[in-house]
């Protein structure tokens, strides 16, 4: 019978924070550079022009079917041989994380954009908005509602991403878990409690999109499955 | 006087179907024009073409004297190029009201007759929000200012489409099928606000399948058919003596299943 000791977990509390301040750290970076470019991706996909529409489709669909643990080799091992510059686990890991979170963003956005009824592009048009002031004013406004709950739940997988990063040995929370693991020989004692902090990191919002995905299935205003 | 909108050899192909064949129009200022003709005629793609939701193939457009659009090239090689400005400057101009309605529904009856003044237009929110109301007053939507579409009948809705498009100061108006969606109930009160937009003077161009409305406000009435103005002239000329055997034929159709007089019969 195996005897449970969590005092490794005080004992070691200081390398868990450091390790849940690297996740929260890298995975807020990759929202903030994630978000907006999927925004831009998604307008450039949208593009009345092929020439920009095409490549950049092409582009996210790589992106959306290729794991994102390769990505993140290849910024750290293959993108300094080419650039000739080492780059750091804490910029790699942003970088794979933003820009696959990005081609997810991207079809979201999409899809809300061409949700919304074609009467609504015609009375922006009709009422002499640009296609840009269309978008903000109009379209995007009513399309972002409809995405929230499609948005959310690509959040929490964009945090469920980030224990891959420890794969070069960015100091994440499930890196500095292994670390402790392996020092005190306690990985089932490390690993549940990590596991725990996920849980109560992840649990209570995906509660809050179903909530609010039912919020806004009955005013009608959700579009996206 | 001189027409305040004039179209010259407009077409429209999607593909290899010709839906606009040479459309020429002189619109004179205040006149009010119904366009009648079958489905598939080319008359809501007419009405599209003028604003440009639909790019016509060929053809140009005066507005006011002015060619939209921008010239390009010399002598026998000139074409004409369209610039998202130039739309968006006769667009604002010319005012376009849909059979749908499509309001925005994420703001308020105020609040959509005061976007296209203040984003387009750049007025101060103060003035919109004024003119707003004097527009919707004259709907006799004052009391839902604060309402959203969705809480508004159909009748209302277009109402507000209406006002919304007003509040721009347009030269001209389009009317594409505005009561086609209502229910009968509704449709008076939409017609009485276009009637009275007629008597203050407004230069209009409506599609309709209401004869009666059409026979009451048109000063001219087309009939379009294949992409053509077959035959054209006063709602006298048209609805009751009109010359060609197709236009009889729809008129004919349209009248099959009128109710009787009954002090008549």
């Amino acid at each position: 019978m195996y005897e449970w000791d969590f005092s490794v977990i005080p004992m070691n509390a200081d390398l868990l924070i450091m390790g849940l301040y690297g996740t929260i750290k890298v995975f807020v970076s990759a929202f903030v550079i994630g978000f907006p470019s999927g925004l831009i991706l998604a307008l450039m996909r949208l593009s009345r022009f092929k020439i920009i529409s095409i490549p950049i489709g092409l582009f996210i669909d790589f992106l959306r079917s290729t794991p994102a643990l390769i990505l993140l080799f290849w910024f750290f091992f293959a993108f300094p041989i080419i650039i000739g510059l080492m780059i750091q686990a804490f910029l790699a890991a942003t970088l794979t994380l933003a820009i696959v979170a990005a081609a997810f963003y991207a079809e979201i956005f999409r899809a809300g954009i061409n949700s919304i009824e074609r009467g609504q592009w015609e009375s922006a048009s009709a009422l002499g908005m640009t296609r840009l002031e269309l978008l903000r004013r109009v379209i995007l406004p009513q399309a972002i509602k409809r995405m929230i709950p499609a948005f959310l739940e690509r959040t929490i997988e964009l945090l469920k991403t980030t224990p891959l990063m420890a794969a070069v040995a960015y100091s994440d929370l499930l890196f500095q878990a292994m670390d402790i693991a392996q020092k005190t020989f306690r990985p089932l004692e490390v690993l549940t409690v990590v596991a725990g902090i996920y849980f109560m990191m992840i649990y209570p919002t995906s509660l809050g999109v179903r909530k609010l995905e039912r919020k806004l299935a009955k005013s009608g205003e959700s579009t996206v499955h | 006087m001189s027409a305040i909108l004039s179209i010259k050899e407009m077409k429209k192909s999607f593909g290899s179907l010709d839906v606009l064949k040479g459309i020429d129009l002189e619109v004179k200022e205040s006149e009010t024009i119904v366009i009648l003709g079958a489905s598939g005629s080319g008359k809501s793609t007419m009405l599209r073409c003028i604003n440009f939701l639909e790019m016509p193939t060929s053809g140009e457009i005066h507005l006011n004297d002015e060619l939209v659009g921008t010239v390009r090239g010399k002598g026998e090689n000139t074409n004409i190029t369209y610039r998202e400005s130039d739309l968006c400057s006769l667009r604002t101009k010319v005012g376009m009201v849909f059979q749908q309605f499509n309001l925005f529904p994420h703001m308020t009856v105020l609040e959509n007759v005061m976007e296209g003044q203040v984003t387009v237009l750049k007025r101060k929110k103060i003035d919109a929000s004024n003119r707003a109301k004097e527009q919707l007053g004259k709907v006799n939507l004052l009391d839902k200012i604060d309402q959203y579409p969705s809480h508004l009948s159909g009748g209302q809705q277009q109402r507000v489409a209406i006002a919304r498009a007003l509040a721009m100061d347009p030269k001209v108006m389009l009317f594409d099928e505005v009561t086609s969606a209502l229910d009968p109930e509704l449709v008076g009160e939409v017609l009485q606000t276009i009637r009275s937009l007629r008597d203050e003077g407004m230069t209009m161009l409506l599609v309709t399948h209401e004869l009666g409305f059409a026979y009451h406000v048109a000063d001219r009435i087309l009939f379009l058919h294949e992409g053509q103005i077959l035959e054209q002239g006063t709602p006298q000329d048209i609805l009751f003596h009109s010359k060609q055997a197709r236009t009889k034929e729809f008129l004919k159709g349209h009248a099959a299943f009128s109710l009787p007089n009954p002090e008549t019969d």
